[in-house]
């Protein structure tokens, strides 16, 4: 689809990275966010991308290393567990 | 997103003679982080350790080769990525991977599904389900894309320190980060699509 301020769909998912991320500059970044006001398919693209990353960073897990498999790491290395202790 | 380490308070000197407690500290600092990254590029809890286990070893054996022009941790990083992937290629667990689909014949990616589910309540969302749904769908990335995305998506790095990580230029970071990211749209999209209809039976 192409629009009164000349960018196409194309152009949006050409550079739709660095939009996200916040890597262009105002005037493309501008164009762009016309074009996403004016189109409601690429609004969606746009809006279910960020959504997508964002449940990947706030996916309320909270990992981290066993227990046991941290006295082996430390074992292994022949590393002082309780060195940060003493920071 | 990952909180922020403090790796680049430790004294490099001192890791350039392998001090044992520098060591220690680094190994404190980084362990859950890349314990955290190996589990979801290998997907399998026993290989995310035991590629802890030989990032640290081989980082431990080569401190003296670290030269401090990126963050120990994007270091960390780079090892236990290449560790992850070469895990998976002894494996060859024959999962299908999700690339293909979404590019036109000119490499361009392309969205398919155009549902609006960001309408969807928070708690509907992220479910126990969606979560396993998430896993599953990050699996299915070619191991490339998976890595570019974990590293900047979920690990928090910038362009330039994941692309550092996985040896690559930053413009193939981010033709492997768009693929990822897409990919990953299309399979939620697909999935809420999903929930959303079966909600208005």
């Amino acid at each position: 689809m192409t629009h009164q301020h000349g960018l196409e769909c194309k152009d949006l998912m050409n550079h739709l990275n660095d939009y996200i991320d916040g890597e262009l500059d105002d005037e493309l970044c501008g164009k762009i966010e016309a074009h996403i006001e004016s189109c409601p398919n690429c609004k969606i693209v746009v809006n279910t991308l960020k959504k997508t990353i964002q449940l990947y960073q706030d996916d309320g897990e909270r990992v981290t290393l066993p227990l046991d498999a941290r006295h082996r790491l430390f074992e292994i290395l022949n590393l002082d567990e309780d060195a940060d202790l003493e920071k | 997103m990952s909180e922020t380490n403090n790796t680049e308070t430790l004294n490099l000197e001192a890791l350039h003679k392998k001090d044992k407690r520098t060591f220690a500290l680094l190994v404190d600092q980084n362990s859950d982080h890349i314990y955290r990254l190996a589990l979801k590029l290998t997907g399998n809890t026993q290989d995310a350790e035991d590629v802890v286990q030989e990032t640290f070893i081989k980082a431990f054996n080569n401190l003296e080769k670290f030269e401090g022009r990126s963050k120990v941790s994007t270091w960390l990083y780079r090892i236990a990525t290449n560790e992850s992937l070469m895990m998976l290629r002894k494996r060859k667990d024959g999962i299908t991977h999700i690339d293909e689909g979404i590019e036109t014949d000119e490499g361009e990616v392309m969205p398919i599904q155009i549902v609006d589910w960001c309408c969807l309540p928070e708690k509907e969302i992220m479910t126990a389900e969606t979560r396993q749904m998430l896993k599953q769908a990050a699996l299915q990335l070619s191991t490339s894309n998976r890595a570019a995305f974990l590293l900047r998506d979920v690990e928090g790095l910038s362009t330039q320190e994941a692309a550092a990580a996985l040896d690559i230029s930053e413009s193939a970071l981010k033709v492997r980060l768009m693929r990822a990211r897409m990919q990953l749209r299309e399979v939620l999209s697909e999935y809420f699509a999903n929930r959303m209809a079966e909600e208005d039976l």
